[in-house]
């Protein structure tokens, strides 16, 4: 029986806490489980270097995932190559896996357009900023790919639990139990939606269930545990490419989970929530389970744990001096993507710019 | 009546106070301005004193927000509904046009909206995507809202009061770039400042520069520096931008011949070209020189790396005045 075919209550779970199997481990060769934790410890890595790196005013307002890499690694680590992306703003780990370099996330979030172009062949739409604006785009995308008779692919959107309470996230879901779209809607229900936690978002007993209103499945998975995760996403992707009679295409994932640090570096998490329940969530931390999990079936062992974070320091110190040393952006950029070809008016505008930078310099147009 | 020294932000949070004390059917609601106290701190200990029925954290909804507020209103109350940021309204944009801005309208007046829609807008602050735009002009356009814009503490809490105490639906963009800039002094007492009325900023004989919000300062910065060259320009912070002080603009124009419009917003479609057309349409004959523009450019807004190109600098209005001056 699949995964998937669980009551939405009923959460999905490989490895408790402590990192002991109480559940069915997924079939994933040892490289890939080995890659799973390295993804993982870059992520932890990176969103701590990042966060100092706003500290230090080397970078703006963003938005921490620590806590999720778990969710974010096991379901990336699930797509196909050809498969899409549509993520929200905290998918840098996601984003990763998918082969976005780290040096276009540190960009995006120094304030450079070039973050968002997303390389070729990588298949993940820019990050969306407002709440669930995403969501449709995602059933639009796993719709052209089934109109276009491609649909041996499937489209996964990421989101929050904030993001279920706005409209877009019904008509995105309505739309893909109409159409039975191939896709997997994938809820990062980290519990706070910066400080409204999630039982204020809804009387909902769980989000996953709220899928049952659109005639789509509706999953609960223990998101922080990378195996489950995996496990419940494959399932997912599978079925929304190859449905078996009687089955839609289309999933919504509930992947219970918490972030350990702020909704973005701009604000205060101490003023809204409790340190107990902060250390609640950090014993379910991700990395230290799926670590246990693989030192105990020989995955994993001292040599191979610091090689990784060896590694993985290097990998995002390069990734800083890369995205640091990158040239500030060309004034003209602003002028040049507005369309294909220019029209008369940001030509003229363009010209207007050109004549006063030229004149004045950069020193009449930055502040300090 | 006792004065306190108040940021912008310290203002709308005295204001909304100030209102909330006075009278039981004004609420605040939102995302986080509840025991957060709002992202900039705009409800902060509003929450302590008044309770949850009156300083509501909503779900995150921004159509559910501004459209609850639209039946609270129609029934009596008279809500503050908050989103966030400006780049935000979109998905209750419905909700203001067609029904925020309808109601008295649609009944003969038989339900009318004492509301206060209130976002931070505009740019430079180095925020993150969809952050920073100035979308005014989206409300302006629609007959039915009122549209106040303050550019100083004392203004804010006075136009804030007039707001909530108006009949009808207000929306009030708080330019967030200054929210924390400078200080001035705010009366502890409820007082007003009448909506629809623009403020000589610095009197001047030869030209007319109009702006308002964040703007404010760097033009009056520019009209300072030009000083020195024997420029005397007149600024005019409008304050509300619907219903626009067509009387200020062109009392001001008759006076001086020449206009400059300063906005963070595009220039296509912007206060500007309202501004333009009032003194072509009122007073033509005194026009010597062309009505300049200096504005956001007509492309999308840059994330931040690049928004200090875009955003009117002091260097660029003093170039559109001298322009204007030198015609």
């Amino acid at each position: 029986m699949s995964v998937l075919q669980r009551d939405p209550q009923d959460q999905v779970r490989v490895l408790d806490e402590d990192g002991s199997v109480v559940g069915d481990v997924p079939d994933i060769d040892d490289e890939t489980m080995v890659e799973m934790y390295r993804y993982m410890r870059l992520a932890r890595h990176f969103d701590t270097r990042a966060v100092s790196l706003q500290r230090q005013g080397r970078m703006g307002t963003y938005p921490p995932l620590s806590g999720q890499e778990g969710a974010q690694i096991g379901s990336a680590v699930a797509l196909a190559e050809d498969d899409w992306m549509v993520p929200s703003y905290r998918e840098h780990g996601a984003a990763l896996v998918r082969g976005l370099p780290l040096k276009q996330t540190l960009l995006y979030w120094m304030g450079h357009e070039k973050g968002n172009e997303m390389p070729e062949g990588a298949n993940i739409f820019p990050p969306a900023v407002p709440i669930a604006s995403q969501i449709p785009h995602a059933t639009g995308a796993g719709w052209a790919l089934k109109l276009r008779e491609e649909a041996d692919k499937a489209v996964m959107c990421y989101f929050g639990d904030g993001a279920t309470s706005e409209g877009d996230f019904h008509e995105g879901l309505n739309f893909a139990g109409v159409f039975d779209t191939p896709n997997v809607f994938f809820c990062n229900n980290n519990q706070w939606a910066i400080s409204v936690p999630r039982e204020r978002q809804t009387a909902s007993e769980t989000l996953a269930q709220k899928a049952v209103a659109y005639g789509i499945d509706g999953i609960q998975v223990d998101g922080m545990d990378p195996l489950a995760v995996y496990a419940v996403t494959q399932a997912a992707l599978d079925k929304a490419k190859n449905p078996q009679e009687g089955e839609c295409r289309p999933t919504l994932i509930e992947a219970v989970q918490y972030r350990f640090g702020a909704h973005t570096t701009a604000d205060d998490p101490t003023v809204y929530r409790d340190d107990e329940e902060v250390e609640k969530w950090k014993a379910k931390d991700p990395i230290p389970r799926l670590e246990t999990f693989l030192r105990e079936t020989g995955r994993l062992d001292d040599e191979s744990v610091d090689a990784i974070e060896e590694s993985v320091k290097e990998q995002v110190a390069d990734a800083i001096d890369a995205a640091e040393s990158d040239p500030r952006p060309d004034p003209s950029e602003m002028f040049e993507y507005a369309y294909a070809e220019m029209t008369p008016e940001v030509e003229a505008q363009y010209e207007e710019f050109q004549a006063l930078h030229e004149k004045f310099g950069d020193e009449g147009f930055l502040r300090e | 009546m006792t004065e306190q020294n108040l940021t912008i932000v310290q203002a709308v949070r005295d204001g909304l106070y100030t209102e909330m004390q006075r009278d039981d059917d004004v609420l605040v609601m939102g995302e986080d301005v509840g025991k957060n106290g709002g992202v900039f701190r705009a409800t902060e200990g509003l929450w302590d004193e008044f309770g949850d029925n009156r300083v509501i954290d909503t779900p995150l909804a921004e159509s559910g927000i501004i459209g609850t507020a639209v039946g609270m209103a129609a029934m009596g109350l008279k809500p503050i509904p908050e989103i966030q940021f400006s780049g935000f309204m979109y998905p209750g944009y419905d909700q203001i046009i067609s029904h925020m801005s309808r109601f008295r309208t649609r009944t003969r007046g038989r339900y009318t909206l004492p509301m206060v829609l209130r976002a931070p807008y505009g740019g430079g602050i180095r925020a993150p995507e969809s952050h920073s735009e100035s979308k005014e002009m989206f409300y302006a356009h629609e007959a039915g809202l009122k549209v106040v814009i303050p550019s100083t503490p004392y203004d804010t809490k006075g136009l804030l009061i007039s707001a909530i105490r108006d009949p009808d639906p207000v929306i009030f963009l708080e330019p967030k770039l200054i929210y924390r800039a400078f200080r001035g002094d705010v009366p502890e007492d409820d007082y007003t400042v009448p909506i629809g009325e623009a403020a000589v900023r610095r009197e001047g004989t030869d030209v007319s520069v109009f702006t308002y919000g964040a703007m404010t300062r760097p033009t009056l910065e520019a009209a300072e520096n030009l000083a020195e060259e024997g420029i005397d320009a007149e600024v005019i912070d409008m304050r509300t931008i619907s219903p626009l002080d067509r009387e200020a603009i062109v009392e001001s124009f008759k006076k001086t011949g020449r206009a400059v419009a300063v906005h963070e917003a595009p220039k296509n479609g912007g206060l500007g070209a309202e501004i333009t057309a009032t003194i072509q349409e009122e007073a033509l004959l005194y026009q010597e020189a062309p009505v300049k523009r200096v504005a956001g450019y007509d492309v999308p807004y840059p994330l931040y790396a690049l928004e200090d190109y875009y955003l009117p600098s002091v260097a660029r209005v003093e170039e559109g005045i001298r322009e204007t001056v030198n015609f």
